[in-house]
């Protein structure tokens, strides 16, 4: 019987993966896990996979220059939303277990930061996890919560050296105490950082920011910081959890796997924001399904409710 | 008379197919509230060489054309969004025209022979009233009052509304609200959607915008979370049968999808 204990940390090799080798390395990880007892595991001598040091070569300025063919400089989004869908349907296909596809999810997250360091895109928000996904089984949000753990440990230090500054948004409460000291760690060292912000949303939903922005004012309210009449648009905008940025309003929201919806992602933020849906699943979107997006989105004609003269 | 009566024979098939059509559809699941953005007006007048007005004239009839499908399939509720509070920033005859239009249509409403007394549709208006001008907001509140025995469907006119505006005035009111410092600790989540303005209706399950755009534009983002969004290419006016079944096959497609996975969670 296919053992069900979250494997032993193992880093993740970064170059561009051939889907087969992936899936040769993970089912050599699976198959020698199967003998393991949980006490091993536990003590961590966990089974290295192919262990080479995950690393993201540094930007060159000539790579940054260079934006693929069809796509103009000038009309890059600043801020780019993903909705990484489609991990979970990725992995069944592949005859493999649901974890393979969120850490296939990562890999190719991975690759979506580096092109967006690369074009000049400077805020990148993802959707890791939303409040809705708590239901989830037991055992897959506990390797999706250690994974996350994981993966910021293990990229810290690249982050912090191709200048990305990382910020969590999202309910923190339910959040696993380990997970927030790695988070509020990660956040000041790479605080200073200016390249990218990579804004990820864990434990998140747009109506839960909404209703936090919401009792953020009512307190202020309530102590006489504030009158009703004077709260406004830009009053909720500042109270938000997306103010960790000077962008907050995302040009383009992309949500892969074919879904037609927006699953309750950043719900203000989306007034304007241009949704491109791809059929892809996220373990396969990659550059090209990227490409595609930011060529559609150039295409669009943004009027936000007056008129193209 | 000839000719009168083949168009009427015409029309009676037509009717009749729709008919059938609607009762295959009506197998499956259907949407309970159907949203539309009323999308490419002013195109649509530009491409076929006619004057600025019409295009929101052949937006009109292709909307109550719409409406009269949605209520034979057994929708109950359809919202519009007619006026942003945005599309004040316009030029002003054009704004200007969208009122007098408006004022119109609303009027037209209480005939006797309108689509509200052939359904029994009950009419709101949802937006910042205030920002319209004397004559409409009176006109709308003659409207909302008139209907408001109506039970059988409803038809939710969006006007003078951002969704942004609609969240702000909920949030306003629940600080407002004196229960929240007496009683409660805090603001919670029920307390913002019971001041919503849309509270009168369920949350969308399809968004319909037509002319290709795929955005929201400021409308029911606080309703579409989970909402299927559908933006066929036609301009609004060239909206018709086809893209209405189109959206609800895929309405009953992924929505046997999502009750599969809502099942396998609770299992």
């Amino acid at each position: 019987m296919m053992s069900l204990r979250v494997p032993a940390p193992s880093s993740f090799n970064l170059q561009r993966f051939n889907s087969r080798a992936l899936e040769r390395r993970w089912k050599l990880g699976r198959d020698c896990l199967i003998s393991f007892s949980p006490s091993f595991v536990e003590n961590r001598i966990g089974f290295r996979v192919r262990s080479t040091k995950s690393e993201m070569a540094p930007f060159t300025a000539a790579e940054e220059e260079t934006l693929p063919e069809g796509l103009q400089p000038e009309l890059m989004p600043k801020h780019v939303a993903v909705i990484m869908d489609g991990n979970g349907r990725w992995a069944k296909n592949q005859g493999l277990q649901p974890w393979d596809g969120h850490r296939a999810g990562v890999e190719a997250l991975r690759e979506i930061v580096e092109l967006c360091g690369k074009w000049g895109i400077q805020v990148l928000t993802v959707f890791a996890f939303s409040t809705d996904n708590w239901i989830r089984p037991k055992i897959e949000v506990d390797f999706l919560l250690s994974l996350f753990e994981r993966t910021l440990k293990s990229e810290l230090e690249t982050l912090a050296k191709n200048n990305v500054r990382i910020s969590i948004i999202g309910d923190s409460s339910k959040l696993p105490k380990s997970l927030l000291q790695v988070i509020n760690e990660v956040e000041e060292v790479t605080k200073n950082n200016t390249r990218l912000q990579l804004i990820v949303a864990v434990g998140y939903s747009g109506k839960y920011d909404v209703l936090q922005a919401c009792r953020g004012i009512a307190q202020r309210v309530k102590d006489g910081e504030i009158e009703v009449e004077e709260i406004d648009e830009g009053l909720i905008e500042q109270e938000l959890e997306t103010n960790v940025t000077e962008f907050p309003y995302p040009d383009l929201l992309i949500r892969t796997s074919g879904e037609l919806r927006v699953s309750n992602f950043l719900l203000w933020q989306l007034a304007y924001t241009e949704l491109f849906f791809a059929q892809e699943l996220w373990p396969d979107f990659g550059r090209n399904g990227f490409v595609e997006a930011l060529m559609s989105f150039q295409q669009r004609q943004r009027r936000f409710g007056g008129r193209k003269s | 008379m000839g000719g009168g009566g083949v168009s009427q024979l015409l029309e009676q098939i037509h009717m009749l197919s729709r008919r059938c059509l609607f009762r295959v559809l009506s197998m499956g699941p259907l949407p309970i509230h159907l949203a539309f953005i009323m999308d490419g007006n002013r195109r649509f007048a530009k491409k076929r060489g006619l004057e600025d007005g019409s295009g929101h004239k052949a937006g009109f009839s292709a909307l109550m054309t719409m409406l009269q499908y949605c209520y034979e399939l057994g929708v109950k509720y359809v919202t519009i969004y007619a006026f942003s509070i945005d599309n004040f920033r316009r030029k002003p005859e054009e704004v200007q025209s969208l009122m007098d239009l408006m004022l119109v249509k609303i009027k037209s409403l209480l005939d006797k022979e309108s689509i509200v007394h052939q359904y029994g549709i009950r009419v709101y208006f949802i937006g910042n009233l205030g920002l319209l001008n004397k004559q409409v907001r009176a006109a709308a509140e003659e409207v909302m009052k008139a209907t408001a025995e109506n039970s059988r469907v409803v038809l939710l006119v969006c006007v003078a509304y951002n969704s942004t505006d609609e969240i702000l005035q909920a949030v306003k009111r629940s600080c407002a609200d004196k229960d929240v410092e007496r009683e409660r600790e805090r603001v919670r989540l029920v307390d913002i959607e019971e001041n919503m303005q849309m509270s009168v209706a369920p949350e969308p399950d399809i968004l319909i915008r037509s002319s290709g755009e795929t955005r929201l534009s400021n409308f029911l983002l606080w309703q579409t979370g989970h909402c299927q969004l559908f933006s066929p290419d036609a301009l609004w006016p060239e909206i018709g049968l086809r893209h209405l079944v189109w959206a609800i096959l895929n309405f009953q497609r992924s929505h046997s999808y999502l009750e599969k996975k809502k099942k396998k969670k609770q299992l």
